[in-house]
């Protein structure tokens, strides 16, 4: 296992994603910071709590699970749902979709139509720490931490405090062909 | 008619277990000579040590002919007796239509003769259609060579007429036969009553519903002087009733199935309609009460119930299937399994007694000069439990581990099983 | 988990992942669009060859706001009449393709039986007096929800426990999540061997009213032979009713829980059955959640394990 990004570049990574919200956004008015569970969560609240301090006023933030809209039900074993918690009413929102790791593109769409379940946002945007690439949907992040060159039969690993102990953007393989479809 | 030897047995002749092994000769169709190393006549055929007795005799079989041949017929049956060692078998009258007259007593045994593998012995009903109302012809029956009688399937409820059947047939010496389940207590039964019953949430039938019964007709036993004979006896409390009726002298006969003898209720956990039968599989202590029974000489025969069942009536929930399992061709191997009775004892429940309450003469009884309906039983062989001959294949046997084998079956001095497999006289090949 | 066949044995574990997962779909059905796409695809096949309103609705709204398609059986038009077996009907089933069964059947064991004929993942619907597996994830989900949990509750459930699958199911779901249960009857709507059950019985309901935190009220099931099991509906009423004079004993957090359909007047009465603290209504919101776990666990996830 080799790494890619130690905790301080991640932190890095995530103020520079913060500005860069802001400046496509011209501020944080309707901005709702969203993360895709289970990273994406803690990783959303980091943004959002960085939009605060830049911007000094609240941004809202939530968490949405997608378990319910995935396409690969058949081919996984058990799936875990978590709750979805969106603050509010995103009926034109801009939202800020967050995940750890953009790869297929697959776990996006599925956030994309649990989002559009919850209401009708105006605009919704996609910040990765990591876009490893092998996208297979027409699919982009509009904010990106690292751009990552990957093989197929590697394996990226996303790490974040509240959940792993520790931050950090690690890649395993070749050898390990345990593609992860995040 | 053929000639052979059988060599190297255990022999049980005259109820007696021989000492050591011997042979015997068998000529056109009758024992001939029974001893040590006696003279080979025709083909010499080795035992190996297996026991030889009497043809098993079934007090209880169910051949669903005529009406229900879909089940089984007399000849699929016969072949299913014959495998399982028996050389006469009882065929009970809840056939459709009910045997309650002398010709179709007479049909049943002209079938039997027909099919010529197994003595099949015609039983009667008590009442008319069985229907408990009025007493069904039994005199005509009996001068068709009924000799026991039977409404099986349900009790007859009506103690009045249950009384003026055991006061009619006891002048003759004929048998009343009970299936003693009370029709209230039992209502809408489906297993024994019990902490399983409670669990799975079915109705119940306490063992109280054979007891009640038993202790009625008792009563008129001794009202009548009649000689009476408890079907399918599957409680504690019923050993109980039985031997207390004996010690008092009644002539009181009791028969037990090989179900009841092997399984008890926890069998019914998985719902699955091979373990449905009525009366029902009973606790543990039951179970190990009429085992006790058996070798004590309580309960005097086991008798199969063999009650064929297509498999489309048995491809539904337990509440949509029919009471009842096969069991001819695995009787011996289970009685054999729990109950490990001496040759003597064996032979007895199985064959000598049965014939003796049913009063077949050519039954029974293994001894020179008698005809040669005889089986030949290995105790220490595996049990074939992989396939049945029967036209139904509702057995929980199958596939179970048994011990103890039918090696040969001679029925009239022919071999109707060789080496565990029916014989051409059979009219199927393996 | 291949099957939902019954609350016995079930482990503490399963029943969460179930409750915790019919949490998220209690959410979604009070979305402005209460339907996800998690079993777009997927057949259901509703086999209730006893008759059933409440739960097939509930079972039929719960898969289709999954967006599974749902087909359905209807026995009194059905080859059953002309003497088809069970396992043929079941087989003729599966060949139209279906992902999952739900049966419903007046006979002890059916659905354990259909599991075996049709390979496919089965969810017990009611099975005679025996179980009804969905029904008491329903009840632990509306205890937990008003509770928080289920650990150290007291609960009585009260009635014809005898052929009550509500009764058997929930005696094993409660006493699994950590609450005490009584059963309380006559003895005759007792089951006659409380062997192995983790509960305690009694003919007494007064004496155990003031301590509970819930009461389960069962239905008085005519049909199953309960009006030949007790002499008469008022003595019942007397003894074993759900009256508003009981209710005024209940603790004042304490709950009335029921199965439905109720009959008033009877097991319980119109005060009670209008009363904030008897859940009925959310019970009945909470089985549609609790079967979109059901067959999101059964359907979602690839069964070789």
């Amino acid at each position: 296992m080799r790494s890619v990004m130690s905790g301080s570049d991640m932190g890095r990574a995530l103020r520079r994603i913060a500005h860069e919200i802001i400046e496509s956004n011209r501020g944080t008015a309707d901005v709702v910071v969203v993360g895709i569970r289970t990273r994406g969560g803690p990783i959303a609240q980091r943004l959002a709590a960085l939009l605060e301090e830049i911007e000094g006023h609240e941004v809202p933030c939530g968490i949405i699970d997608i378990g319910m809209y995935r396409d690969d039900i058949d081919s996984r074993p058990r799936i875990e749902l978590g709750p979805t918690e969106v603050p509010g009413d995103i009926d034109g929102a801009t939202i800020v979709l967050v995940d750890d790791v953009l790869y297929t593109g697959r776990t996006i769409r599925a956030a994309l139509d649990a989002l559009a379940d919850l209401g009708r946002a105006a605009v919704v945007q996609l910040a990765v720490v990591v876009d490893r690439g092998h996208r297979e949907l027409p699919i982009r992040a509009d904010f990106v931490g690292k751009n990552l060159p990957t093989s197929g039969s590697e394996h990226v690993t996303v790490r974040v405090a509240e959940i792993d102990g520790e931050d950090g953007v690690w890649i395993e393989g070749p050898g390990s062909d345990q593609g992860e479809t995040t | 008619m053929s000639e052979f030897t059988l060599q190297n047995a255990v022999v049980v002749a005259d109820g007696e277990t021989l000492p050591g092994l011997q042979d015997i000769a068998v000529v056109d169709g009758v024992v001939v000579e029974i001893g040590e190393d006696i003279a080979v006549r025709g083909e010499a055929v080795d035992c190996a040590g297996a026991w030889v007795g009497p043809g098993f005799v079934d007090m209880h079989t169910h051949l669903r002919e005529p009406g229900q041949e879909w089940k089984e017929d007399i000849t699929t049956g016969s072949r299913a007796a014959a495998a399982g060692g028996y050389t006469a078998v009882v065929a009970m009258p809840n056939t459709d239509p009910v045997v309650d007259s002398g010709y179709l007593a007479r049909f049943i045994s002209d079938r039997g003769k027909q099919v010529g593998l197994v003595e099949v012995v015609p039983s009667g009903a008590i009442t008319e259609g069985r229907a408990g109302e009025k007493l069904a012809h039994l005199d005509e029956m009996w001068s068709a060579g009924v000799t026991l009688f039977t409404d099986d399937g349900d009790s007859v409820a009506d103690a009045g007429l249950l009384r003026r059947a055991m006061e009619y047939l006891a002048e003759r010496g004929g048998v009343v036969a009970q299936h003693c389940i009370d029709a209230g207590l039992a209502s809408g039964g489906q297993m024994h009553e019990g902490e399983v019953s409670s669990r799975l949430g079915m109705a119940g039938i306490p063992g109280e519903a054979e007891e009640i019964v038993i202790a009625r007709d008792l009563s008129l036993v001794r009202l009548t002087g009649a000689r009476y004979h408890v079907q399918h006896l599957s409680t504690a409390g019923a050993v109980a009733l039985i031997a207390d009726a004996k010690e008092e002298g009644l002539l009181v006969t009791a028969e037990v199935t090989p179900h009841h003898l092997l399984f008890d209720h926890s069998f019914v956990e998985d719902s699955n309609p091979m373990f449905k039968m009525m009366p029902p599989l009973r606790s543990p202590s039951d179970v190990a009460a009429v085992r006790q029974g058996l070798r004590t000489g309580v309960i005097d025969v086991v008798g199969t119930d063999h009650a064929p069942h297509a498999e489309h009536e048995t491809d539904h929930p337990w509440e949509d299937s029919p009471f009842g399992v096969t069991g001819l061709e695995w009787a011996a191997a289970v009685v054999n399994t729990v109950a490990a009775l001496p040759p003597e004892d064996f032979f007895n429940v199985m064959s000598t007694a049965p014939a003796a309450i049913v009063g077949l003469e050519t039954q029974g009884r293994l001894a020179a000069g008698q005809s040669a309906n005889l089986v030949v039983f290995d105790p220490e062989a595996v049990a074939n439990t992989e396939r049945t001959v029967s036209r139904s294949s509702n057995a929980p046997y199958l596939g179970m581990e048994l011990s103890g084998g039918v090696v040969h079956t001679v029925y009239q001095g022919e071999f109707t099983v060789r080496n565990g497999t029916l014989t051409d006289l059979a009219g199927v090949a393996g | 988990m291949k099957n939902l066949l019954t609350m016995e044995g079930v482990d503490r574990a399963t029943l969460d992942s179930l409750l915790d997962d019919a949490d998220e779909f209690y959410e979604v059905m009070h979305r402005p669009i209460p339907k996800v796409p998690a079993l777009r695809g997927k057949a259901v096949a509703m086999m209730f060859f006893e008759p059933s309103t409440r739960t097939k609705m509930s079972f039929d709204a719960a898969a289709k706001a999954l967006s599974a398609d749902v087909v359905s059986f209807s026995p009194g038009t059905s080859s059953l009449k002309k003497g088809e077996s069970l396992k043929d009907t079941v087989l003729t089933v599966k060949a139209m393709g279906v992902d999952l069964m739900v049966v419903r059947h007046k006979s002890t064991g059916a659905a354990w039986r259909v599991a075996e004929w049709s390979r496919l993942p089965v969810v017990n619907g009611g099975d005679g007096a025996h179980q009804h597996p969905t029904q008491a994830l329903l009840d632990s989900l509306t205890l937990r929800q008003h509770f928080g949990t289920l650990e150290g509750l007291r609960i009585a459930i009260v009635g014809d426990i005898r052929h009550s699958r509500v009764a058997r199911s929930d005696a094993w779901a409660f006493t699994t999540l950590g609450a005490e249960v009584t059963m309380v009857a006559p003895p005759t709507l007792l089951p006659p061997d409380l062997t192995g059950w983790p509960v305690t019985a009694t003919s007494n309901f007064d004496e155990v009213l003031s301590e509970v935190d819930a009461v389960y009220v069962l239905r008085v099931q005519a049909e199953r032979g309960g009006a030949s099991v007790f002499p008469s509906v008022a003595e019942y009423r007397e003894r074993f009713g759900m009256t508003d004079a009981r209710m005024a004993r209940l603790k004042p957090e304490a709950i009335v829980l029921h199965p439905g359909p109720m009959i008033r007047g009877i097991e319980i009465d119109a005060g009670v059955a209008d009363d904030p603290r008897c859940k009925v209504l959310e019970q009945v919101t909470n089985g549609v959640a609790v079967r979109m776990a059901a067959l999101f666990q059964l359907l979602g996830g690839s069964r070789d394990e």
